[in-house]
Order: structure tokens, then sequence, then C-alpha cells
């Protein structure tokens, strides 16, 4: 087999197969999984490092969560003051209530330039509304900057994280990648060799398009100034040489406060690559006459996250940073890494947010694609408890699916209504025990264990034995041992010790 | 100390020796226990599989089945979890204010085992013998839902002859997660493997857990894949004396 990224996964929820089934591609793929646990390994230790050794790290998250959640209780009066300040600053601002009219603005305001090229800082929010791809059928070709999103864009694959969207892919694989598409036959996979490779491709790109579009981190309302982090100073290239900039970004990024930055900074870098800053920490307000670029564009793009922000229990999703801490906490994306979530927002948040964006009309496994475990919350910077969200989203799915007639007879469904009558009553429950008890001794082997079972029992049995049911339910045993005269005698209290 | 034992009811259908070693232990403490006959489920099930209505229902059952007890007892983590983290917001959606005042009196009264061992009882040595080598699972719902911290390792560490020994990554999730672990099996199964490797590396004879749900998890593996290690409820061994050592039942 090859090392080249074949085995991407569809990232469009209204196209992508369910969770279980995208998971088993991954789940049959060593070298992918190879690589996702070796990298989140790697930034997992850095980062618990780093929080280790920050003593007010509680307190730090607690102010993060709260500046949060006042940007999205007054977002639209911050949104609107940014546009006043942006604007009043020489910036211009758009507003795109969906995709499909994000897409076209950014599209017209290139034609405004003539550009035929445009260059991009990584930004997971035009994968969301898939760009690239529409750019490219109106005959602009955008080339990415980023070093993870060249590997990706040349090696035709797709992201798997929001931070480093090419964790899943390794450095020999990188290789193969840059010989191929950039004609480099003797490249070798010595890390400086490759970075040499993509800053000779970036080079030329930085210095002869002069059209460049951006995502944003941060949009600080009070100044109407623009933030980017990043790793590798490319960014800072697109946001600095070009003399169009155009910064596509959702509305929930704002914030109120320019000094937000102090506590949402620390956060984020300590979360997302374990650093205790970021190497390259853009900011601009509007344009600056004679430096950078002139012509400066932002599109607020909403594409369903007003509707999140209309849910009480909900809103908490839009907090988001993008640290994809939760991602690399998460021991189901640690096994099946991020395309098997169908969507550019793996891991717990995009099993939350996804859904949502779709307006729950797509990607209706992914509220299930969690074990809800709860090291996503334990890690999240602004204590979005995404346990929670993926509840009040399951029981959404439950309430969209269960009067379907294809439902009814789903074992899941028809198990759980069962049990549901089962519980009301104890008579009930007691009268299933003792008949479950009959039809086990059916499935039971000679070593009292059960191997096989059928249907949706069948999932279980396909890596795990069952116990058989034990001759006597606990509250048998209760009743027998209250009745009967020859109770087991209580053994006397032993000594004990106060606990400290 | 009176208590009422919540037993659940995957305990009380296929693990009955967990609950029969909760009421050795306790009666050897000295606590007068009851069950309430009338006792299912918590709710869980329901709730975490999006089907509210009915963990509304169940957890309704609950406190009016409870509502008077002088403490409650739960060997499971996860289903004080589920009471502690699910019943506000289902009350609040579903109740009325009666059952919501119910449950807010109850609530402080409501402990898994080891917080009632520990907290309640004020104990850490139970007179417990169990001489073999012991992995503690720490399973979710304990460490990040009642953030029981290091209770069960006190507990364990006054158990004679027991040898505790560490698993590697313990805090992570062995990939049960209830109807997660047929909803989305292949994966549980994968998390389930990496879990295990870690369990099996510590050498341990026995792995043990606050839940009976985890534990059938991974014993499910170990059994199926002959791993030469039992799975053992943490209460079993706190039961276990030297004049009656834990049941052989696994």
């Amino acid at each position: 087999m090859s090392p080249t990224l074949q085995d991407h996964a569809e990232l469009d929820p209204t196209l992508a197969e369910p969770f279980p089934q995208a998971a088993l591609h991954v789940l049959r793929n060593p070298q992918l999984r190879k690589n996702v646990t070796h990298a989140i390994d790697v930034i997992q230790a850095k980062r618990a490092k780093l929080v280790a050794e920050k003593k007010d790290w509680e307190a730090l998250r607690s102010a993060a969560s709260a500046i949060r959640a006042q940007a999205l209780e007054d977002l639209g009066p911050y949104l609107e003051q940014f546009e006043d300040r942006c604007t009043a600053a020489g910036g211009h601002v758009h507003w795109a209530s969906d995709a499909a009219e994000a897409r076209q603005i950014i599209l017209d305001l290139l034609r405004q330039q003539n550009a035929t090229e445009a260059i991009k800082i990584k930004t997971m929010t035009s994968a969301e509304i898939q760009l690239n791809p529409f750019l490219e059928s109106h005959g602009v070709r955008a080339f990415e900057t980023d070093l993870a999103e060249i590997i990706l864009q040349l090696g035709e694959g797709e992201p798997s994280h929001i931070v480093v969207p090419a964790l899943h892919v390794n450095r020999s694989q990188v290789r193969e990648i840059f010989a191929r598409r950039m004609g480099l036959k003797n490249l070798s996979d010595d890390p400086q060799a490759l970075t040499a490779a993509a800053r000779a491709y970036l080079r030329q790109k930085f210095l002869t398009i002069p059209t460049a579009i951006s995502g944003a981190n941060f949009l600080i309302a009070e100044t109407g100034s623009v933030a980017i982090v990043e790793s590798e100073g490319n960014g800072r290239m697109c946001l600095t040489l070009p003399r169009t900039l155009i910064t596509l970004v959702g509305i929930e990024k704002a914030l109120p406060r320019f000094q937000d930055l102090e506590v949402m900074l620390q956060v984020l870098a300590r979360s997302a690559t374990g650093e205790r800053m970021n190497p390259y920490t853009s900011l601009w307000t509007g344009v600056t006459p004679g430096d950078g670029p002139q012509n400066f564009h932002v599109v607020l793009l909403d594409n369903g996250r007003s509707s999140i922000l209309a849910r009480p229990k909900h809103r908490q999703t839009l907090k988001c940073i993008r640290c994809a801490a939760c991602i690399n906490a998460c021991p189901v994306y640690r096994q099946t890494g991020g395309h098997a979530y169908g969507s550019v927002y793996p891991g717990p948040i995009g099993a939350i947010l996804t859904p949502q964006l779709q307006h729950m009309h797509h990607a209706q496994s992914l509220p299930y694609a969690s074990s809800l475990c709860g090291a996503c919350y334990e890690v999240c910077p602004v204590k979005i408890n995404i346990p929670e969200v993926l509840l009040e989203l399951r029981s959404e799915v439950v309430n969209q699916e269960r009067h379907q007639v294809l439902r009814f007879f789903d074992p899941m469904y028809l198990g759980l209504r069962i049990a549901n009558l089962l519980f009301a009553r104890a008579w009930r429950f007691h009268l299933a025990q003792r008949l479950g008890r009959i039809g086990a001794r059916l499935f039971t082997r000679k070593d009292g264990w059960i191997h096989s079972l059928p249907s949706i029992g069948g999932k279980w049995t396909q890596t795990r034995d069952l116990r058989g049911l034990p001759p006597q339910t606990f509250h048998e045993w209760w009743a027998a041992r209250a009745g009967s005269p020859a109770a087991p005698v209580q053994t006397p209290p032993v000594h004990t010790k106060e606990a400290n | 100390m009176r208590a009422s034992l919540f037993i659940t009811c995957y305990n009380d259908t296929l693990y009955p020796e967990t609950g029969r070693a909760v009421v050795a232990l306790l009666e050897r403490l000295g606590v007068e226990l009851d069950f309430h006959p009338k006792q299912t489920c918590c709710g869980q099930m329901h709730a975490n599989t999006g089907f509210r209505g009915e963990a509304f229902s169940q957890a309704k059952r609950f406190v009016q089945l409870y509502r008077d007890a002088e403490a409650v007892v739960i060997p499971s983590s996860s289903c004080v979890a589920m009471m502690r983290d699910q019943y506000p917001g289902l009350f609040e959606e579903l109740g009325n204010e009666q059952l919501q005042r119910d449950f807010a009196a109850l609530l402080p009264r409501i402990s898994e085992l080891s917080e009632f061992l520990i907290d309640r009882l004020g104990v850490e040595d139970v007179g417990s013998s169990f001489p073999h080598r012991v992995a503690y699972h720490a399973s979710c719902h304990g460490v990040r839902a009642l953030h029981l911290g290091d209770r069960p390792y006190r507990l364990l560490a006054k158990v004679r002859g027991l040898e505790i020994a560490s698993i590697p990554n313990g805090e992570r999730c062995c990939g049960f997660g209830g109807t997660f672990s047929v909803k989305n099996a292949e994966v549980s199964s994968a998390m389930l493997a990496a879990k295990l490797q870690d369990v099996i590396s510590t050498g341990a004879e026995y792995c043990t857990a606050l839940d009976n749900s985890c534990l059938m998890h991974l014993g499910g593996a170990m059994h199926r894949q002959y791993a030469g290690m039992k799975t053992i409820h943490l209460a079993e061994i706190l039961a276990s004396t030297e004049d009656s050592p834990a049941e052989a039942t696994v």
C-alpha cells in the first residue's frame, strides 16, 4: 500500500456516512491510527505540562468562560460595534447568512480585484463553507500556506483535526506528497528538508499573489480589531504582503474588550498547542495607510450559528475558541481520527457543533459518537459542558426518529420502549428478569458464559463475552433472607478507624 | 445509622453478588440497611440514549420511593452521576415544583458506596482482607462526575494483603458508554482493546472498580481472550475477610 492520503472521507455532513460506518475505514488502518495516537500523545503531554505550571488555571478557565458567555449574551450589539469600529478604520464588513452567500461575497470581492489566485491562511471556517472547490470552479485558485494545509492540498487529503489538520499524515507520507507534487525526486524525509521544500514553494506564492483569504481567532468589538494566532509565520506573510485581505469569520468569534485577549490568548495557546504563547499573534484594525493590505474585508458568517445562539442550553456550543483540547482528550477520536466525523469539525466539539450547524437535518449519528466519559468537558478552557449538549441533541434525534415507521421495529427503539414499561412497575421488571433468565439459558455455554447473542446483542458479543444470568437476583436473595428465620448471621462490627 | 440500598437494575439482575457484598460490608460496620422492594432503574440508560420522557418517569419514580430515606447508598458511580447531573434538568424541564423540592432535599442524602464509607461513616479501614494484586479502574463517572478522587485508593490501601497496581492512562474511558457499546460497537471495541492492554500490563490478578458496567465490559473481553485476569466490584473486596473470603464467582 503506498502511503498516500487515500483514506480521506467525505467531510460534507449532508453526504457523509454515519459515524459508526465511517469509523470502520479507520479502525482497519494501522498506519493512520498510529499517526493519530502519536500526534495526540505529543500535544497532550505538552498541554498537560503547561497547564500544570499555571497555578491559576481554573481561575483562568472561569474567566475565559465568563468572557465568552458575555460575548454571546450580547452578540448582536458587539458585532455592530465591531462593524462600526472596523469600518471607521477603513475596513469593509459584510454579513453572510449562510455558506452560499459567504462564498458569493468572497468571489465577488475577488472578481473586483480581477484575482485568479489567492493565498490562504488555515481557516476551518472556509472549509465549513467549502470555499476552495467553489472558487476553483469559478476560476480562482486558492493556495493554502499553512504547512499542514499544503500537505493536504497537494496530497488531495481532507483535514482530520482543527488545529493540526494533517496530524494523520506522517513524515514519510509528507515526503512522498512533496516529492511527487513539487517534482523533488531526491527529497529526504528530514524535517528540515521538508520545511525547506515548503518554504521554496511558498515564497514564490507570497511574492506573486496580491490577494489573501484568512479566518480569524477573535474579533474585538471595542476596537474593531481582528486577531489571528499561528505557529509558522506563514499566516503573518498572508496578512502583511498582499494588497487585498478577505477575512471570513463566524459571528460567534467576537470578544467584548481588547483586554479580554489577556485571558483568551493564555488559555488558547496552552490548550491548543501546549505553548505559553503562540509564536505569531497578529492583530490589526482596519487599514493602515502605506502598511499591509490596503483593501480589507471582513465577512461575518452566520450559517446556522444564530439558531444555536437562540437556544439557552445549546448556546454554550458557540463559546468554543477552536483549541481542540477536547479533540485531543477524546478517547473516541483517539481511535477514529477526524475523518470518521464527516465534518471539518471532528471530535467532541464537532459532535455537538456539526449537527446543530446542519439544523439537525444531517449528522444525527454524531451526538452518539461519544461514550460520555466527560474528558472533553474537563479540559475545555471555556467550560463547554459537551456531554450535556450531547444529551440534548440525542433527545432531539430520538424525538425526530421515534415516530418513524421504520424505527418501530428497530431493536434499540423497541428494547428501550419495552424497558421503560418494565421499569415502571417492579412486578413487571421482576417477571422480565425471570423470563430473561430462562431465555438466556439458550445462549449460555457450559462455562456459564454467553459467547454469542442474536440481533443487537450480537454487537456486544462480537468482541466480548457476557456472564450468564445468575440463578437468583439480588432482590430475590434479599426477600429470601428477610423471610427466612435462618438469615445469615451478621458478623459483629469490626474495629474501624476514623478517617483523617 | 440507617441507610437504604438502591442496588440498580443491572446489579440486581446481573451482579447480585455485589449487592450481597454491600449488605455484608455495611452490616458489619453497624449500618441498619433496608431495601425498597419496588425499586427498578434510575433512568440512566434512557437518558443517555436520548429517551428523556422515559428517563423522567424513572427518575420521578426513584424520588417518590426514596423521598423519606435517611440515606441512600448506591454501588454504582454512573447511577449516582445520573442523579446529580441529570435529575435536576429533567425535573426542571418535565417535573413540577414539588418534585424539584423533594429531590433537592433528597440529593444530599444520596451517596455512592465509597463516598458513603468515607464521608458518611468516616471509615477507611473496613476490616477486610484480600491477598491479591489488584488494579483499580477509575471509571469516568467516578473521576469526572463524582470527583471521587483518592477515596477508592484509601479504602484499598487498608485491605489486608492487597497490593494495588496502577493502570497506565488510568483515567481514560474503557469504551463502554452504555448503549454506545452497541451503537458504536466497533469503536467501543477499539477503545476496550487499548484499555485492556493497559490493564493487563499491570500484571494484576483482579481488576476492580466502583461500576459493574465498566467491569462487565472489561471482564467480557478478559473472558473472551483468556486474559488471566478477573473483575470484581470494590464492594466485594471490601466485604472479603479472612474468615469469609470473597465469593469465587467469576
